[in-house]
């Protein structure tokens, strides 16, 4: 048998594609392709690393090769539509398997009738089998081709759909939804899950039912040819089955392990890399490298073992092959001694055995990816069925030129249904043009009713509207061209500075980025840059400071100049330079356009035409500031004085 | 956050690299790392051979490898050879005992061949593996040493993928390829002679079926390896654009943008398809001719050893045996190509390796370092210190090459909190980063308690100076393990009266397991308030005699900056501090300020000595209260406050 490879390879970059030659027969333990750090939850013996809690979503390990009721409608989903490629696909493997399988029995009719016909003087038999043998065999190839690209192109496609179905479905969730299913999953979910599932595809889904189509075949064929030497040689597989067991369960644990210490090694390195600073003014270098000792040594352990598990079950199979070679050997040419055998016959036993034995390495292997991949799609259909809590009406009202005159009618709004409600009913009306300043202390609901407007949530009861239409009758597209937040966290996307002010408003000419990036007070530390607006943003904007990405995010939503601007503590990173940069602009840009700053900064609070303090979800107080202030009693007037009194 | 993109991104690996040109001379820009592409290349021989170091290690295993699996490979090519005389002999004459002791042969080779193949990979598998973690950390021990504008420079992502894909391709090069690459070889020019002596036609068949093969197998492997590093680069691409997608919900559903990242997302992911499709087509095309060449090669065989037979030149026994060597020796033919194939990737990733390994560490110890005189003072003076990114390495991102620093003198007097302020971007975080060395001036000096920083050791002046950045880096560990990181040999007590000073120990303790939780990225999130305090607690434990904090207020919310500001009053008691301040609240903290403006401190002074004589410094931080005439807000009575 050939040798397979050993290439046990804990292969951050998926070393998953069986390479074009055959070397995937001893094929590597499912890569721990650039696993996600999250799933290192194995400190048990290193108190440093601290407890947290237990990624309870990793699958259990019990994974059943059924899939579940809701993976096995989504992948009905995904094939429907490629009903034909699927069919033709399977057509061409099974036309595939036959020619292959022709290959050994054209030699045993060679041997057993053309060679007696060629002594006889009569060599056209035996130069038809040879032709026989070379057309099946080039028809067995370009069948096999025709098959790879077909159900290649068959994966990549279901692969590319499910990419985007994620992809759609992730933006529509609310933000709710996000916030309790945490990001760190979600982009499991894109990255390690696809990966599982492409790792699958690419370790020969189709190999795998192609060997199981070919061992099939060669036993029925051996069973047509001869019986009892076939149950003889089929007996072995009663240990090759038990010895692929063991080997499963064993390496299912050795390659969690591998991946679970080498997720250990990535985090560790990543953190240093990027903490590389903190690191060396800390000293942090020498426990640093033991840690990292220790995290390379347990992965070495791991890795050894899942390659010392390999080495047994490649050992033992091989052996179990030979072994079973050497039975039909002396069985069947005591057979053909005996005239009870013809001699082709035994050597086309001989060379299906090797055939038979081909796939089965591969086999255990890819069970074990298909496990891995069956969990994925099960957790992937998960988030494909979540509903859309706050979803788009399918027949929205259309908001033609908004005005941005923003109604709270009866709003009740918690956060879970057994919670306490964080707002409880509220009336507001924001008339259009108006800039209206929330205060209160934490918790006071400001950026609740901030996040409502901004439909963020949708109000447990009661409705909020916008030129008099309900927010939840509106389209996607028609609110959030009305209405545009900014908050504190002012999050930077890949790409130049440019593109990312360009996002408030995509077809926006490069005058009008320079221009909303003036208005803020952006422009000159932009241009200082030393590619200016091209400067590319690294790391989500790592090498621009706070205030900076807050500026850019400003730029963002000036550019959107939306009807309704919500600020939720958008300017507190803000030096005062550009605060002031910022108030001018909303006093400019925004001139008659309503706007809802939620700030502890009196000075940002006392551009606002109206002043709302709350508190435990109500409106305590509304007025002008200066009448607030004036009142000379009342929360907003202690604000300011504690405020002045702070100015030294 | 960082953390996440890059450790999700398969890292990525060469793409534009062309090793199938093993000689080529790969452009060089500037000492960058090229994203995708392979470290410039001069032979492939030469980047294997800067692995013998580590090669040492594993030479011995290595040989007894190869003795074993060239055993194992000529016992399974003797099998065939046994299966044939066993047809030939017993079965033909009817030899019943003769027939079970050519199956005892046959059981024999069989053993020995998978006795053998074990026995080989358990041997290599302790050591390579060894070399792997020692390459692994021996690689790490250096990136932590690299200055950090190596850092600045190669992003975590391309680190990654040399410490895991290429070491892991080192690994498999010890440990099958360059072993198989031997063995294969000889069990070829055996299988040959096997067939030579059967038939030299059937020699003549298995060479110029052979060759072909394991050349087009070459061929393609390479374009193969070519259209991987692609696609993993289109994977870490569309990572990217996903976990931004996520991370950023907030945004892109406020701007309504989910769609217009979809679009973006959707060609990417059609991209990746594509380079797929094309590895896909190449995987289809190489079992193409894996299966075509040899077939064609055993009907010639057969067709030959036919007409052998039938004139009585060969027995039926030698034909099997030479069909079945061949059937053998697919596997070796076939492997050649794609063995040379992970030979040249083993020597990129070699190249790769050492390209980093080889990166100098500017920041060393000096030869003959100074003591600093104890008890450290504290006293930190900038002598006409410049510094500027140099072209080829530093943070090139900004102004490439220009003078950041021009000459600041200023000097700290133990004990004094003196607050930075100068205009975005003028050079006030390089500043501190000079303080503890994280970078040398480029001109000028840095001294403490009269010693240049570059007479100490680092691990004495890290100890002196201490400094928060202004992204509070926590790592995934438990508090008190990131409190630590400030002084290894902390006690409990003092990591406790750490937290405490900085107001941190209420919320700490409030934790589901107090000290002992772990936080960071892959723990339990802390508000930013939470976290800048942990990083002050971090900063005070190990007592330092100078604290350098770059703005450890800036992206608070008021609440939590007074909670801050509250805790940095405590810490900043008792030691010499340079405090960077973007507003009054922190300057407050100051006894003095220095206006650090184009590139020099321009002034010293307290805040309301700068507020009446700079006016650079009232631009910075005057708030409306300090501004003449009040004309933004409320003068005492309030009655000011302009109503639109």
């Amino acid at each position: 048998m050939n040798d397979p490879a050993d290439t046990a390879a804990p292969d951050a970059r998926r070393a998953a594609a069986p390479p074009p030659v055959p070397r995937a027969e001893g094929a590597d333990p499912p890569a721990p392709a650039a696993t996600r750090p999250g799933a290192g939850t194995s400190g048990r013996d290193d108190d440093w690393r601290g407890v947290a809690v237990e990624d309870v979503e990793d699958p259990a390990g019990q994974a059943s090769l059924r899939l579940e009721r809701r993976s096995r409608r989504l992948l009905g989903e995904l094939l429907r539509p490629r009903r034909g490629a699927v069919a033709l696909a399977l057509l061409l493997t099974v036309l595939q398997n036959a020619s292959y399988l022709a290959g050994p029995l054209l030699v045993a009719g060679a041997i057993d009738v053309g060679l007696p016909a060629a002594l006889d003087g009569r060599p056209e038999p035996l130069l038809w089998f040879v032709l026989g043998y070379a057309g099946a065999a080039i028809a067995s190839a370009v069948l096999q081709f025709a098959f790879i690209t077909l159900s290649g192109r068959l994966g990549q496609d279901v692969l590319l759909e499910l990419r985007q179905r994620l992809f759609r479905h992730a933006q529509r969730l609310s933000v709710s939804f996000h916030d309790g299913y945490t990001s760190g999953r979600m982009i499991s979910r894109m990255t390690s899950d696809m990966e599982s599932l492409d790792r699958l595809l690419a370790e020969g889904l189709d190999g795998l039912f192609t060997s199981l189509l070919s061992m099939i075949g060669i036993a029925a064929l051996l069973l047509w040819m001869d019986a009892p030497l076939a149950l003889i040689m089929l007996a072995a597989l009663v240990p090759l089955v038990l010895v692929a067991g063991w080997f499963r369960s064993r390496s299912r644990s050795a390659y969690r392990r591998t991946r679970s210490s080498m997720a250990n090694v990535i985090t560790h390195l990543v953190e240093t890399m990027n903490g590389v600073r903190a690191v060396q003014a800390y000293r942090r270098e020498q426990r640093n490298d033991e840690i990292m000792g220790e995290a390379c040594g347990e992965f070495r352990r791991a890795n050894k073992r899942a390659l010392d598990v390999l080495a047994v079950f490649v050992g033992a199979t091989r052996s179990l092959g030979n072994l079973n070679l050497v039975v039909v050997l002396a069985v069947g040419g005591w057979w053909v001694a005996e005239g009870r055998l013809d001699l082709g016959v035994l050597t086309a036993f001989l060379l299906y055995l090797r055939r038979f034995y081909e796939p089965l390495d591969r086999l255990a292997m890819v069970l074990d990816s298909y496990t891995g991949a069956a969990a994925a799609l099960e957790k992937i259909s998960g988030v494909l069925a979540e509903p859309l809590r706050v979803a788009e009406p399918s027949d929205p009202v259309r908001l033609v030129s908004p005005r941005g005159d923003v109604r709270f009618e009866g709003v009740e709004f918690r956060y879970g249904e057994d919670r306490p409600p964080v707002l409880p009913r509220l009336d507001l009306t924001l008339p259009a043009g108006q800039t209206v300043a929330l205060v209160g202390a934490t918790g006071a609901g400001k950026s609740t009713l901030a996040k409502l407007l901004a439909r963020f949530y949708d109000p447990t009861a009661g409705r909020v509207t916008l030129d008099g239409a309900d927010l939840r009758d509106l389209s996607d597209e028609d609110l959030r061209a009305a209405v545009s937040m900014v908050t504190q966290e002012s999050f930077l996307f890949s790409g130049s500075i440019a593109d990312n002010i360009r996002l408030g408003r995509p077809g926006a000419t490069d005058e009008e980025v320079v221009a909303a990036a003036r208005a803020v007070g952006a422009h000159s530390f932009v241009v200082s840059l030393p590619e200016g607006y091209r400067t590319e943003v690294h790391k989500r904007g790592g090498r621009l400071s706070a205030g900076q990405r807050q500026l850019i995010a400003f730029a963002r939503a000036f550019l959107a100049a939306p009807a309704v601007l919500v600020l939720d503590e958008a300017t507190s990173s803000l030096d005062l330079p550009a605060e002031r940069a910022v108030q001018a602009a909303l006093e400019t840009v925004l001139r008659g356009r309503t706007a809802v700053i939620i700030a502890h900064r009196l000075s940002t609070v006392l551009i606002a035409d109206r002043v709302l303090v709350m508190d435990g979800g109500r409106l305590v107080e509304d007025g002008p500031p200066a009448e607030l202030i004036g009142s000379g009693h009342g929360r907003f007037h202690a604000l300011h004085e504690a405020w002045r009194d702070s100015l030294v | 956050m960082d953390t996440d993109t890059e450790a999700t991104s398969p890292a990525p690996t060469s793409a534009t690299a062309r090793p199938d040109l093993p000689d080529d001379h790969q452009p060089d820009r500037a000492g960058r790392p090229r994203r995708g592409e392979a470290a410039p290349r001069r032979s492939a021989t030469r980047a294997l051979a800067r692995l013998s170091p580590y090669a040492g290690a594993v030479r011995t295993p290595l040989l007894v490898s190869t003795s074993l699996a060239l055993l194992a490979v000529l016992a399974g090519l003797a099998m065939p050879l046994a299966i044939g005389a066993a047809i030939d002999g017993p079965v033909t004459e009817r030899d019943l005992a003769g027939l079970m002791w050519m199956a005892g042969l046959v059981l024999l080779l069989g053993l020995v061949e998978s006795g053998l193949h074990l026995a080989r990979r358990r041997v290599m598998s302790g050591p390579t593996t060894a070399v792997e973690a020692r390459m692994r950390q021996d690689l790490f021990h250096h990136l932590q040493r690299l200055p950090v504008s190596f850092h600045d420079r190669w992003p975590s992502g391309q680190l990654l993928s040399r410490a895991v894909n290429d070491l892991s391709t080192i690994r498999r090069f010890f440990a099958f390829t360059s072993v198989f690459i031997v063995v294969n070889a000889i069990t070829i020019l055996v299988g040959l002679a096997i067939l030579f002596s059967i038939s030299p036609v059937f020699a003549l068949v298995m060479v110029v079926i052979g060759i072909p093969t394991a050349l087009i197998t070459l061929r393609i492997e390479l374009r193969y390896n070519a259209e991987s590093r692609l696609s993993q680069d289109q994977q870490g691409d569309l990572a990217t654009t996903f976990e931004e997608s996520v991370l950023g919900v907030r945004v892109l559903k406020s701007l309504g943008r989910g769609r217009h990242l979809a679009r973006h997302f959707t060609a990417q992911a059609r991209e990746l398809r594509g380079t797929e499709l094309r590895k896909i087509h190449l995987l289809g095309s190489a079992w193409l001719w894996i299966m075509v060449l040899p077939e064609l090669g055993v009907a010639a065989m057969i067709a030959y050893g036919g007409y052998g037979v039938a004139t009585g030149t060969m027995t039926v026994g030698s034909l099997v045996a030479a069909i079945t060597i061949l059937a053998y020796l697919r596997f070796p033919i076939d492997s050649m190509g794609w063995l040379f194939s992970e030979a040249n990737e083993a020597a990129t990733a070699s190249d790769r390796y050492w390209e980093v390994r080889d990166s100098p560490r500017e920041l060393a110890d000096p030869a003959e370092p100074a003591e600093l005189p104890r008890p450290v003072r504290g006293e930190l003076r900038f002598e006409d210190v410049r510094f500027h990114y140099s072209a080829a390495g530093g943070a090139d991102e900004r102004a490439g090459g220009a003078e950041v620093l021009r000459g600041v003198d200023l000097t700290l007097v133990p004990g004094e909190t003196m607050a930075l302020v100068g205009a975005t971007g003028c050079g006030k975080t390089t500043l501190t980063a000079l303080a503890s060395r994280l970078a040398d001036p480029t001109g000028g000096r840095v001294t403490l308690d009269g010693v240049d920083l570059r007479d100490l050791r680092l691990a004495d002046l890290r100890t002196a100076v201490t400094t928060a950045f202004e992204d509070p880096v926590l790592f995934s560990a438990s508090v008190r393990e990131n409190v630590r990181l400030g002084a290894p040999d902390a006690t409990e007590e003092e990591v406790v009266a750490a937290l405490r000073v900085a107001h941190a120990l209420d919320f700490v303790s409030a934790l589901p397991w107090g000290l002992d939780t772990r936080i960071g990225e892959q723990g339990l999130s802390l508000s930013g308030g939470q976290r800048q305090r942990l990083a002050l607690a971090r900063a005070v434990v190990g007592r330092p005699a100078v604290l350098v904090l770059d703005d450890p207020l800036s992206a608070l919310d008021v609440h939590t900056e007074a909670e801050v500001e509250a805790a940095l009053r405590r810490v900043l008691t008792g030691v010499t501090a340079l405090l960077v301040a973007h507003r009054p609240s922190t300057v407050r903290l100051a006894d003095r300020v220095a206006l650090l403006e184009d590139g020099r401190v321009t002034a010293v002074g307290t805040h309301h000595e700068l507020l009446a004589s700079e006016p650079g410094y009232r631009a910075l931080l005057a708030t409306p209260d300090d501004e003449d005439g009040g004309d933004e807000v409320a003068g005492p009575a309030g009655n000011e406050v302009p109503s639109r």
